[in-house]
């Protein structure tokens, strides 16, 4: 049961996704008829807000721009259209989305270039030579001083001190995972 | 079953001592139990659902005794249910983020909404009461980015403009999405399939499913798929609802603590990923069935299609495209097909067929090329460069600029009255009105003609970059391209076919069927067959393909052209190579899968392939009664075998059963730290009680509890047909070989792999892991 954290708060995540969507906003049904010109008359677009059953040319095309019996041969030509969409979802989603690519994109940024630098002022030079057996390929690698920190960590077990012991854990996996896959092409070609 | 219930018991009595309370214990690292594998390599599938047996019997017997036992029994036989119910909502949440994600990103870099900058092209001429009939694709609230630095719409400097910040934010997104799986989830690259029908078969990667695996392929899909590069969202989404399964897996120590119940789970969260793809429950199912699992028991078929179905609600309910449609090219035909016209549709699986058998050949090329040379090196600089040659090349022609969904969409369709494209440019008589669904066929328009040559040299393009795409670190998958390149082809011979029927309606093979003035062909439908064809090709699905196909249109009476092309296009791939996609990156790659399908037919016998052979070094064995601590240590530090037999003694050799070499290890390392009186001379045995011993010697060790007393054995003389089938029906990981009663080797899942690719004449050292 102590793995509960991230499976429930991705449920709450979804559940919060599909709320936007009953609440339905009054702009965002309608039903939409496309007629094509006709004799002498040009083409037209009209919408209107009305039910399912009432989507249809008789009840949406108004003015009418003919009358009586072309009515009939008018309305052939009509494509009606129902439509609905939650513009409250689609707010949402990608306002959400966004915020969460840029939170990993400054993540990033931190852990590429401010992390490495605020590092080296701290310890000095000496200990990101000493980080890594393997020569690093191309650019200089992301979390290479992941076996330095786990090797000094303290035994005090707060909780600042776990969440460090824990990031340093995930780096030294992606560490791994980045080697064999960009480095030895092991997996994944 | 006594091993069975000894590895059970030995592994509750381990994880008891892991009973931790509190949130944060998540943040401390795993206790290794003795249950655990290690990465990259293969489950005991026996041993898992013998730990599976022995949890249900306890359970069953316990919940005779109280209500609680009774209400947690019952809640352990409903948990299967509640994982499916969690794996489908967040399967088909997760897919809707990605189809609003992409639908607006995809139009970002043409222009952006001046009213609300979330919406895309199609949702911000929704509201907007400026559209006109002539212009009903358009309106004044979305513009382009020319229009926007500039202020001026049209003209060269315009058009270069535009064309300009296209290519610019195409590579921007590239570039994010290539950074952050290299920073923070290699894993996330690629499709996925390959390695998940690995997983699904009982390799272990770890990682693989994990939490930011899911995070950075879900973010990172949206800006591959947004950046225009050829490459479609299926296949990650699969790889995404599988990480979805593990997710939930962890909720419930029945699915995380048994590798073989957790692969049941994830043969149905593959199925709900394949469904929430394509609108296509049942094609999920099927597909999961078909491609993706090895074993796949009844029981998981019910629950994978209450997935599926949970997932495709889910993805409903959160109606990304605003019409209550799953997917983009939903069409619903009704004009009939003739006989006629099959001729041209087996033409269309011929063309699939060679198109699958070029791509995979030309496909595995290029990535054995990535994986071995220089270019491997610089994964960043390719994925620019080549969604730099996309954007270049794509943006001229209007059918690649757009994404490749919509263009599959405007292929599939039928040309109505109202169609504005040029598509649908053919030349009508104004003289009768007749309803919208029965337009006779009519002579093509220069518009269509144009658009011909447009579609042809999109057919080139498609299908040379899709080469280079595929494979690329970034989530790539392979469906849409392939079906694209399908539909561009089934369009074009829709077309000539329709153009033919019209303007020589007196030939014989026309005669018969097509009156002039009626609709005959609909190019729509041959676009759709060519779709089907290209994708079986390249995928060598069968019933899968024709399901998710005709669950996407929506039509029973195309069933049968659907057949059609989809067995010729198989016949004629397999006729170059027998394996699909898939399986060719399985062997690429060299990961441990032993396919269901191939069939062994040499007349080699278990001697053959056994080890050690001549030239080997003679077997590690331990005696059941007389090796001493020192003398295991210095096996387990000296080879690297992943077990060990036990047999009576040296000179009789008899077999008494297995041991694996991680369970001796933790056995012999908290004997040392646990058990008085255990030093390096004490004797190491195996049997139910101690040997007799002076009273001199140290305290012996039994280890009865970690070893296997019902390994599997052949004689040697057993053909490898039968031991192949062994290992497929079983999902052994090896196999002891004995004559008269007596030790003779031991063939593993790698000699097993390594002996069928000589046959095969393929290299056998390109198998690697174990």
């Amino acid at each position: 049961m102590k793995h509960l954290f991230l499976p429930v708060a991705s449920v709450l995540v979804c559940l919060v996704l599909l709320v936007p969507v009953t609440a339905k906003n009054a702009e965002d049904i309608r039903c939409k008829c496309i007629c094509p010109p006709y004799k002498d008359i040009e083409g037209q677009i009209y919408k209107q807000n009305v039910s399912l059953k009432d989507c249809n040319c008789l009840h949406v095309v108004e003015p009418m721009p003919v009358d009586g019996k072309d009515v009939e041969a008018y309305c052939l030509l009509c494509e009606c259209k129902y439509e609905e969409r939650s513009s409250g979802t689609i707010k949402f989603t990608i306002i959400m989305y966004l915020s969460i690519l840029g939170l990993l994109l400054l993540y990033m940024v931190y852990l590429t270039l401010l992390e490495p630098m605020l590092k080296r002022r701290l310890f000095g030079h000496s200990q990101l030579i000493q980080s890594d057996d393997d020569v690093p390929v191309g650019d200089q690698q992301p979390f290479a001083n992941a076996h330095n920190v786990l090797s000094r960590s303290h035994s005090r077990p707060n909780m600042l001190n776990k969440v460090e012991h824990a990031q340093q854990r995930w780096r030294k996996q992606v560490q791994e995972q980045r080697k064999s896959v960009f480095d030895r092409h092991v997996v994944l070609s | 079953m006594e091993a069975g219930e000894a590895g059970g018991s030995s592994s509750s009595m381990v994880t008891e001592d892991m009973n931790g309370s509190g949130l944060m214990d998540f943040l401390d690292e795993p206790f290794p139990d003795v249950a655990k594998y290690e990465d990259f390599h293969t489950i005991d599938w026996l041993r898992e659902k013998s730990r599976d047996t022995d949890r249900h019997r306890k359970i069953t017997s316990k919940s005779k005794e109280s209500l609680w036992e009774l209400i947690k029994s019952l809640l352990d036989a409903w948990s299967g249910w509640v994982v499916m119910l969690l794996i489908g909502l967040l399967s088909g949440s997760l897919a809707g983020v990605i189809d609003l994600a992409v639908d607006w990103m995809t139009d970002l870099k043409e222009g952006v909404c001046l009213t609300a900058f979330w919406y895309s092209h199609e949702q911000c001429c929704w509201t907007s009461n400026q559209t006109t009939f002539a212009d009903r694709d358009k309106c004044p609230e979305w513009r382009k980015w020319a229009e926007l630095m500039t202020g001026s719409a049209t003209g060269g400097g315009a058009y270069l403009l535009n064309y300009f910040l296209y290519t610019l934010w195409a590579l921007f997104f590239s570039f994010l999405a290539v950074s952050l799986v290299r920073v923070f989830a290699p894993y996330a690259c690629g499709s996925g399939i390959p390695e998940i029908k690995t997983i699904l078969s009982g390799f272990i990667i770890r990682g693989y499913l994990g939490k930011w695996t899911l995070l950075i392929k879900t973010v990172t899909l949206v800006l591959a798929v947004s950046s225009g590069l050829s490459l479609g969202k299926e296949g990650p989404l699969v790889h995404v609802a599988c990480c979805c399964g593990n997710l939930f897996c962890s909720l419930f120590s029945k699915y995380s603590k048994n590798e073989g119940k957790r692969r049941e789970v994830l043969s149905a969260a593959a199925a709900a990923g394949v469904s929430v793809a394509f609108g296509a429950p049942i094609g999920g199912v099927l597909f999961s069935l078909e491609e993706v699992s090895y074993y796949f028991p009844l029981k998981t078929l019910w629950r994978s299609f209450f997935a599926a179905l949970v997932a495709a609600f889910t993805l409903r309910a959160i109606n990304p495209f605003g019409n209550s449609r799953l997917v983009l090219f939903y069409v619903e035909y009704h004009t009939p097909w003739y006989m006629a016209e099959l001729v041209p549709f087996i033409l269309l699986g011929v063309f699939g067929g060679l198109w699958g058998a070029f791509f995979i050949r030309a496909n595995i090329a290029w990535c054995r090329r990535r994986k071995t040379t220089l270019l491997g090196k610089y994964p960043v600089i390719e994925v620019l460069v080549v969604t730099g040659v996309t954007a270049l090349l794509a943006y001229p022609n209007p059918y690649t600029r757009r994404s490749t969904s919509q263009l599959i969409s405007e292929l599939f369709n039928d040309c109505g009255a109202l169609e504005s494209s040029q598509l649908c440019d053919y030349i009508t008589s104004n003289s009768t009105s007749r309803a919208l669904d029965d337009i006779p066929d009519r002579p093509a328009g220069p518009g269509v003609y144009s658009a011909l040559w447009q579609l042809t040299l999109a057919l080139v393009f498609k299908i040379l970059i899709t080469i280079f795409t595929f494979g690329m670190k970034i989530p790539s998958g392979l469906f849409i391209p392939s079906m694209a390149v399908g539909a561009i082809a089934g369009r074009i011979v829709g077309i000539a076919v329709e153009q033919m029927a019209y303007h020589h309606h007196d030939w014989i093979i026309f005669r018969s069927w097509c009156r002039p003035g009626a609709d005959c062909v609909t190019p729509g439908l041959y676009a759709m067959v060519g779709a089907a064809a290209c994708l079986g090709g390249v995928t060598r699905m069968t019933v899968s393909l024709v399901v998710i196909m005709f669950e996407l249109t929506g039509g029973l009476e195309y069933i049968v052209p659907l057949m059609a092309a989809a067995v010729t296009s198989k016949w004629v791939a397999d006729a170059f190579g027998k394996e699909g996609i898939y399986e060719s990156h399985i062997q690429l790659n060299g990961y441990p899968y032993l396919d269901i399908r191939d069939e062994f037919t040499h007349r080699t016998l278990a001697a053959d392939v056994m080890r050690p052979r001549r030239s080997d070094p003679p077997l590690g064995l331990l005696t059941q009664d007389s090796t001493s601590v020192e003398e295991v240590e210095a096996l387990i530090k000296d080879t690297d075998f992943n077990g060990f037999p036990v047999v009576v003694s040296r000179e009789s050799e008899r077999l008494i059963g297995f041991v694996q070499r991680r369970d001796l290890t933790l056995a012999i390392k908290s004997a040392r730290q646990k058990q008085d009186g255990v030093v390096s001379s004490s004797v190491v045995y195996f049997t139910e009680d101690a040997p007799i011993l002076a009273p001199s010697n140290p305290q012996p060790l039994k280890l009865r509890r970690i070893l296997n007393l019902s390994p599997f054995t052949v004689t040697d003389h057993t053909p490898m047909e039968t031991v192949v089938d062994i290992f497929r029906k079983l999902g052994l990981r090896q196999c002891l070989v004995t004559r008269s009663g007596r030790l003779l080797g031991i063939i593993t899942k790698k000699d097993v792999l390594r002996h069928m690719a000589q046959m095969m004449n393929q290299d056998p050292e390109s198998i690697m892991f174990n």
